[in-house]
């Protein structure tokens, strides 16, 4: 459908039913894909203004920059396992098999966990060489960005152990195709978030 | 899979039917109901919003006649006034309210896509109100920093409520935005994705497409309203210093340093200005329906209608600094600002020009629904001029932050979307309640609220011309301010208390017709949207009974010529169009034939 | 019908009371007569359409309204009618913003010959600071700011050493001369008003906006705040006094540098303590007030606000006509023969041994606490204690009945209403704003439950 070619139309000079016998949506997915998008998109703008203020502020007089625990690699590396193992899932439900598809959803789940505890111990770490939240304005949104981030993934790893409670209760791949296709969509937002935060917070 | 089947849709509906009056009345996910519980408990909050500003508007007219209204009071009695009233009351009114009744009756579709997030939208909402009413009743009560909220004062001892207050108001604007996101995702994806078989986008009723773009603008724009709040608690409660530079509080320096108050405006009108769009988009979307229903005639330029709202709303997205020509940012930025938003007055004006030539040539049934939309045409030409004046950089400066201000924006997002409110309530009354309306005493209710309104604000801009400041609770010895003004503050104030008091016949109305109302005909406007033509008066769960509706037609077959009706629902088939008897019938203007 | 009618009164109506309307710009007294032709043209431009469009509107209700036997006109659209409209618009737009966008231009790029000068503001109060000799402001920070510091300006910065520091809400400006106001803040934001120049700039802190006009008319008029500051936003007021030259020259010679404020030898409490002696008699030895001899208790009292309250009454400000209690203090503040003098008495007050005053006045505390906490705990601090920087003095301990009777003194324009007592006419517009003598009390109550 294009945008243009139907703001256009002149409504009164067709009469009947247009678009066939069916009703019209305009994105060719299931409702909830629609709007886990428009969420996606939504919560990018949240993520690029925090990045927009974080670096207004740093055009400030008083801003030190932080030097970044090298065990966020680590956690990235974390983070990018757990997508692929959302992505294995989520080629295993769409050539509809079942093999494996436990192994490969728990352990995304479990790879997004361990990511978290990660971040948490850059926390720790940062905390013990005396990076406090309101020491420095590059702290605070250390901290704050981190966080949000990772608020995000538990919003999302409450969806998981949702659906991995029920494959582990034995349900069909089938029943569970939107579901894990949804996490692995927000999955790979959230890893692709996550690098674009990495690399801001890297190289300033 | 490229639509939803009927049929899912149906079975969807059968498993949420409600069992018990909780889950009928309380726990509903029928967007009617949700849409009722909306708008009763906006209203409920709108009516404490009135109030207040009834009591600083006292002060202001009266000063020192009441007793408790000290500078304190005064202060949090203008902000809350002033938050109460734009977020939680006209923007849940019109999205929470509106677009849950006429999204899914308009698109022909049982309900929202996702009744229960929908359910849960509405009780975070209540959530929000109830955080937002906690704190009157903290120590300190509640913030008096002004509906902007500006840090670092919010925070500051010199600011009423500057410790519980501003954090409960923080929180209280989070979970609202947290329920408008909920809302406004199942209200866009409703519209791009239920509608009925043969309702394309542009045969859509205006009412749909002012909502549906607020919706995108509310999903977009309120997330910077989020930011600023989440920065400002982290400010607040953890000491950081994002928004608070080195400041001096009553003698002691406070251990913040180097932020940037700048960076919260710029963030609070990247949310505020589109915020305003969000109140006047559906304001202008349901008014166009009125209009054009009461007129007989179908909304002149209706392409120009949507590009218009969709230009605007894209364009409210590039002028929010126009709310800081004067706030110590970069001058240079005043350029770009007014630059765009003087460009936003072209489409704005052309919505204007629409309607009045949709009232051209028209046949105007003047119905209570019909005085309220042409009062607002009204006031809203005189509150956009005015937007002429503080958008163009320079006449902001002796006039912003001047009654001027006041008396514009409550013109222009305050009393014309009120007006439409009040259209669009008598107009589709009969829909939702099933009763018809005391057309008498809604008249009455017209005349003093409209008069008394542009009794009120026609004065307060020559109070602005004259330079009287905003936001002060006495006006005090002044050598420039007349003693006169202090009289026409006193004459705006009992302006004010008639029109609160006009109110009063508005709900007598509504409680009385729900009541002993006499029962509503179908249709009783002769209206060709879809809504109008659910088999039940009001619609019941589920809407549509058996079967989907079908669309043929645009939402605006007025007075079409040929036709004996002179209005044909949008899901009259072509065969079935009601066509002028053998002996009226005049073949130059029978277009129906043309068709066939 | 009726609708149509009373659109084309309101109209008529709206243009009758604009050319009734005694409430217009007050006379420019700056070089601003362009903003005033572009708010001109904005103004007769949409005062046009305003009518066309309304009148229009009346026309089409009266006309259009339903009769029998009529139809309405089917026409969705016509193109060459709306873009024709589009195209009248945008002309009308564009000759509103063009020139908008000229002045601004001007407003933006101050002329090089302009001076400048320093606002600055604080809760609640207005200060100015002019370059001095050498031209040039030296540099402040919001750290440095003291009692003695109140700028802020940096000792080590050898620019900041003659400017001078006006600790007083009044401007001077010479006339004719272009000056760019800079203007910072030490709190919250404010906004610099002056009506009469028609121009207006928030003050943020942490950063320095400025301003720039040039006076066109001798006069004194009002500077107010505009950007709401806390509670104390409506009383935050100044003047700016336009003058010739050579008077502004001349009172600009009797301003004190910062190197003088800051060279001032420290107090002499020794003589401070024997022309206390004269105190004494009424305030008693050791400042612990007399109510018989309305002698307020003075020990405890910080010593600016000691010094303030002397050179008032010396300068005739305070004890005036129907204050009979003030008029005695203007004798014994005229033993005092200069500033020094004054000075010392102060500093040595600020030496006496603070015991809390006896409560004489009793009241509803709660109602009391109430009140305090709301409105005055922003100034006089939550403990009472009062602070130099908001201008207001200890109440903690201190005489509860000269808290009443001040009070009442300064509603009943005793007090307060004198030109040249700034900081006292803050008080008046808070004290009008208590309700009557059982609340005054009342707070009078809950000040003695502090000390």
């Amino acid at each position: 459908m294009s945008l243009f070619k139907t703001l256009a139309e002149k409504p009164w000079e067709t009469k009947g039913v247009v678009g066939g016998l069916r009703p019209e949506g305009v994105f060719d997915s299931p409702n909830e894909k629609v709007t886990l998008n428009f969420f996606l998109v939504i919560a990018s703008v949240v993520f690029s203004l925090f990045t927009v203020s974080y670096f207004i502020r740093m055009e400030l007089p008083d801003w030190q920059p932080l030097s970044e625990p090298g065990q966020l690699w680590l956690n990235t590396g974390l983070l990018v396992l757990s997508s692929v193992f959302f992505q294995w899932a989520r080629n295993i439900v769409s050539s509809g098999k079942q093999k494996n598809l436990t192994t490969a959803f728990v352990g995304g789940g479990v790879f997004a966990i361990l990511f978290i505890a990660g971040q948490l111990m850059t926390w720790e770490s940062l905390q013990g060489q005396g990076y406090y939240l309101t020491s420095n304005p590059a702290n605070a949104f250390y901290y704050l960005l981190t966080g949000l981030h990772a608020v995000h993934l538990l919003g999302g790893l409450w969806v998981w152990s949702k659906s991995s409670m029920r494959l582990f209760a034995g349900a069909e791949a089938k029943d569970l195709k939107l579901s894990i296709e949804l996490c692995t969509l927000y999955w790979h937002f959230l890893l692709i978030v996550w690098l674009a935060l990495f690399a801001v917070l890297a190289n300033t | 899979m490229a639509y939803v089947p009927l049929a899912d849709q149906d079975k969807e509906m059968e498993m949420h039917h409600p069992h018990s009056w909780v889950e009928k009345y309380v726990f509903s996910q029928d967007h009617k109901v949700i849409a009722i519980q909306y708008g009763s408990i906006a209203v409920f909050t709108g009516i404490v919003g009135l109030a207040l500003s009834i009591l600083f508007r006292l002060q202001l007219g009266f000063p020192e006649s009441v007793d408790f209204i000290d500078p304190n009071f005064y202060y949090q009695a203008v902000t809350m006034h002033g938050m109460i009233m734009v977020v939680y009351f006209l923007t849940a009114l019109f999205l929470g309210g509106f677009g849950n009744y006429m999204i899914p009756l308009m698109c022909g579709a049982r309900d929202m896509v996702f009744p229960f997030l929908n359910m849960l939208s509405v009780w975070t909402f209540l959530i929000s109100i109830i955080i937002l009413m906690a704190s009157f009743f903290v120590g300190g009560g509640p913030t008096g920093a002004g509906w902007t909220l500006y840090p670092p004062q919010t925070a500051m001892e010199g600011t009423p409520g500057h410790d519980m207050g501003i954090i409960l108001m923080l929180i209280s604007l989070a979970v609202f935005i947290v329920a408008t996101t909920m809302g406004g995702l199942n209200y866009a994806v409703t519209v791009l994705q239920y509608r009925c078989r043969g309702l394309t986008m542009m045969r859509l009723p205006l009412t749909v497409w002012g909502i549906f773009v607020a919706t995108i603008l509310a999903l977009f724009a309120f997330p910077a309203l989020l930011v600023a709040a989440i920065m400002m608690l982290f400010d607040t409660l953890l000491g950081t210093s994002f928004f608070m530079p080195a400041v001096i509080e009553a003698g002691t320096p406070l251990d913040h340093n180097g932020g940037s108050p700048i960076l919260y405006q710029h963030l609070f009108w990247f949310f505020g200005h589109p915020e305003v769009y969000i109140v006047a988009l559906p304001a202008f979307g349901l008014v166009s329906d009125v209009l054009s229903t009461h007129a007989r005639k179908n909304i002149f330029g209706y392409r120009m209608m949507v590009w218009a709202i969709v230009a605007i709303g894209g364009l409210s997205f590039i002028v929010w600094a126009h709310h800081m020509y004067v706030s110590g940012m970069h001058p240079y930025f005043g350029f770009f600002f007014a630059t765009t938003t003087l460009i936003i007055a072209v489409p704005t004006a052309m919505k204007v020009y629409n309607w009045v030539l949709t009232l051209w040539e028209g046949d105007i049934r003047l119905n209570a629904p019909m005085y309220f939309a042409i009062g607002f045409v009204f006031t809203f030409i005189h509150g956009g001029l005015t937007g002429l004046f503080l958008g163009n950089v320079v006449i902001d400066l002796p006039l912003s932050d001047t009654y001027f201000v006041i008396a514009h924006f409550h013109m222009v997002m305050g009393v014309s979307p009120i007006l439409v409110l009040f259209a669009a309530i008598y107009h589709w009354f009969p829909l939702m309640s099933g009763k018809m309306y005391n057309e008498t005493l809604a008249k009455w209710h017209f005349w003093l609220t409209f008069l008394g309104a542009y009794a009120i604000y026609l004065p307060m801009h020559y109070l602005g011309f004259l330079g009287v400041p905003r936001r002060y609770y006495v006006l005090g010895e002044t050598d420039f301010i007349p003693a006169s003004a202090q009289d026409l503050n006193a004459s705006i104030t009992i302006a004010a208390i008639f029109v609160a008091a006009a109110q009063i016949l508005f709900f007598i109305n509504i409680i009385w017709t729900l009541k002993n109302g006499k029962k509503a005909e179908k249709n009783p406007w002769g209206s060709a949207s879809l809504e109008w033509q659910a088999p039940d008066l009001p619609p019941k769960h589920g809407n549509w009974g058996e079967d989907l509706p079908t669309v043929y037609r645009w939402a605006y077959d007025y007075s079409v010529p040929g036709a004996h009706q002179d209005f044909i629902p949008q899901n009259t088939p072509e065969s079935e169009e009601p066509t002028v008897d053998e002996e009226h019938f005049d073949p130059d203007t029978d277009e129906s034939k043309a068709d066939v | 019908m009726a609708l149509a009618v009373v659109i084309f009164l309101l109209v008529i109506g709206s243009i009758i009371f604009h050319f009734a309307s005694p409430w217009w710009f007050t006379d420019i007294a700056a070089d601003w007569g362009s903003i005033d032709f572009t708010i001109n043209v904005t103004f007769w431009v949409t005062g046009i359409v305003f009518i066309a469009t309304n009148l229009f509107l009346a026309y089409c209700v009266w006309k259009f309204r339903q009769k029998d036997g009529h139809k309405a006109v089917y026409e969705p659209e016509n193109t060459k009618l709306e873009v024709g409209l589009s195209a009248f618009t945008t002309v009308g737009v564009i000759a509103m913003l063009a020139p908008g966008l000229f002045v601004w231009a001007s407003f933006v790029n101050v002329p090089e010959e302009a001076g400048q000068i320093e606002v600055l503001a604080s809760q609640w109060q207005w200060q100015y600071r002019y370059p001095g000799a050498d031209g040039q402001l030296g540099t402040a920070d919001v750290q440095l700011v003291s009692i003695d510091n109140p700028f802020g300006v940096n000792p080590e910065d050898p620019n900041g050493q003659d400017d001078v520091v006006v600790n007083d809400p009044v401007l001077h400006l010479p006339m004719g001369q272009p000056v760019q106001a800079l203007l910072r803040s030490h709190d919250v934001l404010h906004n610099f008003t002056v009506a009469q120049f028609r121009v207006k700039m928030d003050l943020v802190p942490g950063l320095v906006s400025y301003l720039w006009f040039e006076p066109t008319r001798e006069g004194t008029f009002d500077v107010l705040c505009e950007e709401l500051c806390g509670i104390g936003h409506f009383i935050m007021r100044g003047a700016v006094v336009v003058e010739p030259q050579e008077e502004f020259d001349a009172w600009l010679a009797t301003q004190p540098t910062f190197a003088e404020t800051q060279a001032q030898s420290a107090p002499n409490v020794a003589a401070g303590q024997a022309a206390y002696a004269a105190c004494a008699s009424c305030h008693g030895q050791n400042g612990e007030g007399n109510q018989a001899l309305n002698a307020p208790k003075l020990a405890g009292q910080q010593a600016w606000y000691v010094e303030r309250q002397l050179n008032y009454f010396k300068q005739g400000v305070r004890g005036g006509e129907g204050d009979a209690e003030g008029a005695q203090m203007v004798a014994f503040a005229n033993m005092l023969a200069d500033d020094q003098a004054v000075r010392n008495v102060a500093a040595y007050i600020e030496t006496l041994t603070d015991t809390p005053a006896e409560p004489t006045i009793m009241g509803d505390v709660d109602n009391g606490y109430d009140i305090y906490d709301r409105n005055c705990a922003a100034c006089h601090l939550d403990d009472g204690a009062g602070t130099w920087y908001t201008d207001a003095p200890k109440l903690a301990g201190m005489s509860d009945w000269y808290f009443v009777t001040q009070i009442q003194k300064f509603r009943d324009g005793i007090r307060g209403l004198h030109p040249e007592d700034d900081y006292g006419e803050q008080m008046v517009s808070m004290a009008t704003a208590m309700s009557g003598l059982e609340e005054i009390q009342d707070v009078a109550a809950y000040i003695n439950t502090m000390r």
